[in-house]
């Protein structure tokens, strides 16, 4: 018996989604239309327009940073034969797994003044004082722009390397065969045809620089995102912050607007056997070697030394950093992880396939709905999703009145909120990677589907499912690592006695002591490596 | 239909489970911080702790949460937290006799909604090497010229500066406090960034020479390995000796408004306010007991005795918006 | 000089020999087409030729040209090859113009613009330069791509199944179109198909492949008239084997009676089979006809009778225009042609 939902039906899932995912900013909307006593007026006249500028500075450095890097590992690892290509294919993904406050922390301790490398080079050089050389400063905004593209880059390296493969390799190989030299062929031919791919990168990592607080936090350079803190938590105006966080949404949707408008007019579908299994070009000699050793220094600088550096951490502290509830910890950070993918994967699913098989100019209107959570910071997202969430209790407690049941906070002051948030946070993730592969079906399967007697259930079910399988598995192991980092939310959202490996890490770090949580630390990163590992299987056997 | 959800959700939730005698706990300080003495009350009373920890927002989830919150009490960092609990109503009166005996009165609220645990004073650390021992050191002048270059210190915009700055105010006033602070900024030999201990560090790397710092970082440095050799490369000066005396912050407890083990959360504070766990509570993180009489740490009592700033904290706290200000106006941070 | 020379090539994919041991050459201003059904390695050989693969063995040199060997690998930038792909592969991001323009070295920019023109011009498309590839049909998308493919003047072009998008109406007309400018550009080619009937049309040689091998080289007529094998014989046109006892050098006795070849039987075995197709047949009226007509197709300019006779069944092509009585016996009798005689 096939199950059968109207259309209509579709555009209830996709709008009750929409609407919910959408609920916390609109309480925090709201919020920001309370009257302020002049905080943010202040803020206007003083501060605001420095932080303004150094969010933007932040957002256009990572973007231009992150392609300065993935734009060529992508081409190289997609196009090029050299030693490791397979190596790199999957292992320049891992720096994924590493949480921006790790790394940074890392680096503040290998780079600052006081930090090794520094003190080296001092001994070496017989200097003595700061006023004798000049060595870049870590802590600043350019700092920040590294360390945050370091671990954000693989998004766009992801994205842009799949176009690579799947869209444009055909028409790469006919502009070689016109004498087009490899540079060439990249310039005239890959990049203006990856546009669409290259900017739904940047605008997923102009969307997480922005939320960042960890990073830009402990290097003290102040952006909006500190700016919602400072008013929230100095000024005790959750208002003003709630206008600030305003003026981070219009970032949002200028980044959202962006992608729609770079998106190909003219959509390729996936033809089948267009995943070639050769490369085209054989590097040999110095440029093999340019090329291994430009692979190299990312995957060292944005992986293997962090953690070579933890690892350090953790034999040397290892007494203090151990802790006997590391497995329960570690439990209860993939069994979240991994509910709260499940979640979003059915949602995304709902909501995109709603867009294809819907008509009509709103159709796209809840999958933005849904997005917006993205560009709000952890902690802000948190109090924009207790709002709604303790409202709901307490008529919930209002209605049971009189009974012998007492819910209590029976969504806020649970797991459920914790979920929630995550939810609201990453959906865009989830959508975006879901979307993607969508548009690579041919809307003539869909025909076909539906010729032969199956309903939309059915076709999402038995066609879709299975050809968007690397779609999913991509969205579900990005949200995954996602939240095994995620961490402002999920400490102040979650239940008493719940730790998961980023909040018993976190009360070292806001010590600055990580030493002591370094095995904790080392976890997270570990336990992020399982799902890249999971997927990169699944499309090895793929292809 | 009311009444067959009703029995419905009873049997399939077991959540607001009356049975168990434990206090809910809100806490700003760090799990590794309080657990020993959690512990120690647990294993006397058989109350059982429950805690959530978080650096940020905690303030806001308990007024969020209103009248259903699980929470009984909130463990502070710095004054500044305990008085907006009080100013948003989300406290209640702590009347207990044990805490009014323990605790001297100026580190308790008049009103009893909140009781001061544990003390830190705001120091300057100063270079061995390079400084010398600054006994005559004064706040004020810290906008000197001939710092200029020399002076560390973290954000101003973190509580224990802001302190700092509100007692500035109290002291000498608007005008005055925001010219010593572009003074003081005028000196810094780098941006405000890190925390305490990390100030320390950039005097013992000779970054700078003095820095701005808490009492307590200064003895937990000293009991680690590593960062023993930035500890000992710094005196550390108690200023304003000579006229008001050192500036200090607390960090403290409130019982909430709604708290529904009340009797088991006044005997926690009661607990906390008691000899041992004020020996402990202060010890472990090197900070100074609130309880008279109390016995110091070694390595605290090693640092001398002080004269303390006597101005109350409900006083200096009236201020902290209008530091925020002054912070935000001379671009403190920037 | 050969255009094209390629040497004992072989490739291997998996372990697996797609291409085995393969030799051909190709003439100047030759197009020569690689016949054979999907699977066979013609694609593969294409690709080698190309550069876009290197081969595990074997050598393949343009005008005289080494590509690979001792010399080095000479990468598919540098072996100046022109190549129409299936899908065309134009860039959905250029113009009709930019796309042509594409492969042209030429700096100078009237010079380029003069050349496009040209090209636009052969391929008949003048008006279309502004326009972008997905604006226009598909025969109009082929005659860009050629246009683009020749516009660099290459040594060698290569063409990849190009047809096989293409509505049967206008193949053929396109077809002699597409052969009619290659010839005008004084240009070598090779091309890929699985259809004898494009093959005909457009390649002045075709080399039939079977298992990576090349089963036999040589004009259609040559192939036809004389196949070396039973495969090239059934890959050109469908038929039955009949026994057939060798009389003469010209001659083979069947159950059917006497057959007079038209050419010399290649076979010099006394017995054997002969490969019999529907056009070697015919039907008459006749009293003492013994066929049995099983069902008819019209074919338009012919009419195909499946037949019974003697116990065997067979095809049999007549023309339209003199149809049988078919309430009357009929009787069938072999034609003289070239006969194909295996053993």
């Amino acid at each position: 018996m096939q199950l059968s939902l109207s259309l209509s039906k579709w555009q209830t899932f996709a709008w009750l989604i929409g609407l919910s995912l959408s609920v916390p900013l609109l309480f925090l909307i709201v919020e920001s239309f309370q009257p302020d006593s002049e905080v943010f007026a202040h803020l206007w006249d003083t501060v605001l327009w420095d932080y303004v500028s150094n969010t933007i500075w932040l957002i256009v450095g990572v973007c231009l940073v992150c392609a300065l890097i993935a734009l060529p590992l992508g081409w190289l690892t997609a196009y090029c034969e050299f030693p490791g290509r397979r190596f790199f294919e999957w292992s320049l993904m891992l720096p994924l797994a590493m949480p921006t406050y790790l790394i940074a922390y890392v680096y503040t301790d290998l780079l600052d003044y006081a930090g090794p490398v520094q003190i080296a080079l001092r001994e070496w050089f017989g200097w003595q004082s700061p006023d004798d050389y000049w060595f870049f400063d870590i802590r600043t905004l350019p700092g920040a722009i590294v360390m945050i593209a370091l671990v954000l880059y693989p998004y766009l390296f992801l994205i842009f390397r799949t176009a690579l493969r799947e869209q444009s390799f055909k028409l790469v190989q006919a502009s070689q065969l016109m004498g087009k030299s490899p540079s060439q062929s990249f310039f005239k031919v890959s990049l203006p045809l990856s546009r669409g791919a290259i900017v739904a990168g940047l605008a997923l990592i102009s969307m997480e620089s922005m939320a960042d607080f960890a990073t830009v936090h402990y290097f003290a350079v102040s952006t909006l995102t500190t700016a919602v803190y400072d008013t929230w938590l100095g000024y005790y105006s959750l208002t003003a912050a709630a206008k600030i966080s305003g003026i981070m949404l219009l970032f949002l949707f200028l980044a959202l607007t962006l992608e729609r408008l770079s998106r190909p007019t003219q959509v390729v579908h996936e033809r089948q056997s267009s995943v070639n299994s050769t490369t085209l070009y054989h590097l040999k000699g110095t440029q093999a070697w340019l090329a291994s050793g430009f692979c190299w220094l990312i995957l060292a600088v944005a992986f293997i030394v962090p953690t070579w550096v933890l690892v350090d951490y953790a034999i040397n502290y290892f007494e203090q950093a151990w802790n006997d509830s590391f497995f329960l910890y570690a439990w209860q950070s993939l069994k979240i992880a991994f509910w709260v993918s499940v979640v979003l994967i059915i949602m995304s699913m709902l909501v995109v396939f709603n867009q294809r098989v819907s008509h009509g100019k709103r159709v796209a209107v809840p999958g933005k709905l849904a997005s917006t959570g993205y560009a709000l910071p952890g902690t802000v997202l948190a109090i924009a999703v207790l709002i709604p969430l303790t409202l709901l209790d307490d008529k919930l407690n209002t209605w049971f009145e009189g009974t012998q049941f007492e819910p209590g906070l029976l969504f806020s002051g649970t797991i459920f909120a914790l979920v929630f948030a995550y939810v609201v946070r990453f959906y865009a993730i989830a959508q975006g990677a879901v979307e993607s592969s969508y548009q690579r079906i041919s809307p003539s399967l869909d025909m076909a589907s539906f010729s032969l007697g199956r309903n939309r259930l059915s076709t999402m079910l038995s066609i879709h499912l299975p050809l968007l399988r690397r779609g999913i598995l991509t969205a579900a192991l990005l949200v995954f690592i996602e939240c095994m980092k995620e961490l402002p939310a999920a400490l102040l959202l979650r239940p008493f006695n719940y730790e998961t490996l980023a909040t018993h890490v976190f009360q070292y770090v806001s010590d600055e002591q990580l030493e002591l949580a370094s095995v904790s630390a080392l976890f997270i990163v570990l336990v992020g490596l399982i799902p890249l590992y999971v997927v990169n299987r699944s499309m090895e056997q793929r292809s | 239909m009311k009444k067959a959800l009703v029995t419905l959700l009873a049997a399939l939730t077991c959540l607001p489970a009356v049975a168990t005698e434990e206090v809910n706990i809100y806490s700003f300080r760090q799990p590794f911080l309080i657990q020993p003495i959690l512990d120690d009350f647990t294993k006397q009373t058989g109350i059982k702790t429950n805690v959530v920890f978080a650096k940020k927002g905690l303030i806001e989830r308990v007024k969020r949460e209103g009248r259903h919150s699980r929470a009984d009490l909130v463990l502070t960092s710095n004054f500044s937290a305990l008085i907006q609990l009080e100013d948003e109503n989300l406290t209640q009166t702590i009347s207990s006799d044990t805490v009014a005996k323990n605790i001297p009165a100026n580190f308790r609220d008049p009103e009893g909604q909140w009781v001061a645990l544990t003390k830190r004073v705001r120091n300057v650390y100063s270079s061995k090497a390079r400084t010398g021992k600054l006994d005559a050191l004064t706040y004020e002048a810290l906008a000197d010229e001939q710092y200029r270059g020399k002076i560390c210190t973290r954000s101003g915009k973190h509580p224990y500066n802001l302190g700092l700055v509100a007692s500035m105010i109290a002291h000498h006033g608007e005008a005055k406090t925001k010219a010593w602070l572009e003074g003081v900024k005028e000196n810094l030999a780098r941006k405000p960034q890190g925390n305490d201990r990390a100030q320390v560090k950039a005097v013992k790397e000779g970054l700078c020479d003095l820095a701005i710092g808490n009492s307590y970082y200064f003895g937990k440095m000293m009991e680690d390995e590593k960062q023993k050799a930035w500890a000992d490369a710094v005196y550390i000066n108690f200023p304003n000796q000579k006229d008001r005396g050192s500036h200090i912050n607390v960090s403290g407890v409130v019982l909430t408004k709604h708290a529904k083990n009340t009797e088991n959360a006044l005997k926690l504070i009661e607990f906390m306010t008691d000899n041992k766990a004020q020996n402990m509570y202060a010890s472990m993180n090197m900070e100074y007991p609130v309880k008279p009489g109390v016995e110091l740490s070694k390595l605290v009592a090693s640092w001398g005795e002080f004269k303390e700033d006597s101005l109350p904290l409900s006083e200096i706290s009236k201020y902290r918006p209008l530091a925020l200000k002054l912070i935000d106006e001379v671009k403190f941070d920037l | 000089m050969h255009s094209l020379v390629l040497e004992n090539l072989s490739y291997r994919y998996d372990g697996e020999a797609v291409v085995n041991n393969l030799t051909l050459n190709v003439e100047q201003n030759e197009i020569v087409c690689l016949l054979g059904a999907s699977g066979c390695g013609k694609t593969t050989t294409l690709k080698v030729i190309a550069g876009l693969i290197e081969p595990f063995q074997g050598s393949v040199s343009i005008l005289g040209k080494a590509m690979n060997g001792a010399s080095g690998f000479i990468p598919p930038q540098k072996r100046n090859i022109g190549m129409m792909f299936q899908d065309y592969a134009l860039f959905p991001h250029l113009t009709v113009a930019q796309n042509v323009a594409f492969g042209l070295t030429i700096k100078d920019k009237s010079a380029r613009e003069s050349r496009v023109a040209e090209m636009l011009n052969l391929v008949q498309l003048q008006g279309y330069a502004a326009r972008f590839p997905h604006e226009l049909s598909g025969g109009q998308q082929q005659r860009v791509a050629i246009a683009r493919a020749l516009a660099y003047k290459p040594n060698l072009l290569l063409l990849d199944e190009p047809f096989s998008n293409i509505d049967a109406q206008v193949r053929f007309q396109l077809i002699n179109d597409i052969r009619r400018i290659i010839k005008d550009q004084q240009v070598s080619a090779i091309f890929v198909s699985h259809s004898k009937e494009e093959a005909f049309a457009f390649a002045d040689r075709l080399a039939i492949m079977d298992k990576g091998k090349i089963a036999q080289v040589g004009d259609p007529k040559t192939l036809f008239q004389r196949p070396k094998s039973k495969m090239v014989a059934e890959f050109l046109g469908q038929g039955i084997y009949i026994p057939a006892q060798r009389v003469n050098g010209a001659s083979v006795e069947t159950k059917f009676g006497a057959v007079h070849s038209l050419v010399e039987l290649g076979n010099m075995d006394a017995k054997g089979e002969v490969y019999l197709r529907p056009q070697h047949i015919t039907l008459e009226n006749c009293a003492q006809g013994s066929v049995k007509i099983l069902n008819q197709r019209f074919m338009g300019t012919e009419y195909i009778y499946r037949v019974t006779v003697e116990g065997q069944e067979l095809e049999v092509s007549h023309p339209a225009h003199e149809p049988l009585d078919l309430t009357k016996p009929i009787s069938l009798k072999i034609k003289a042609h070239a006969v194909n005689f295996f053993s």
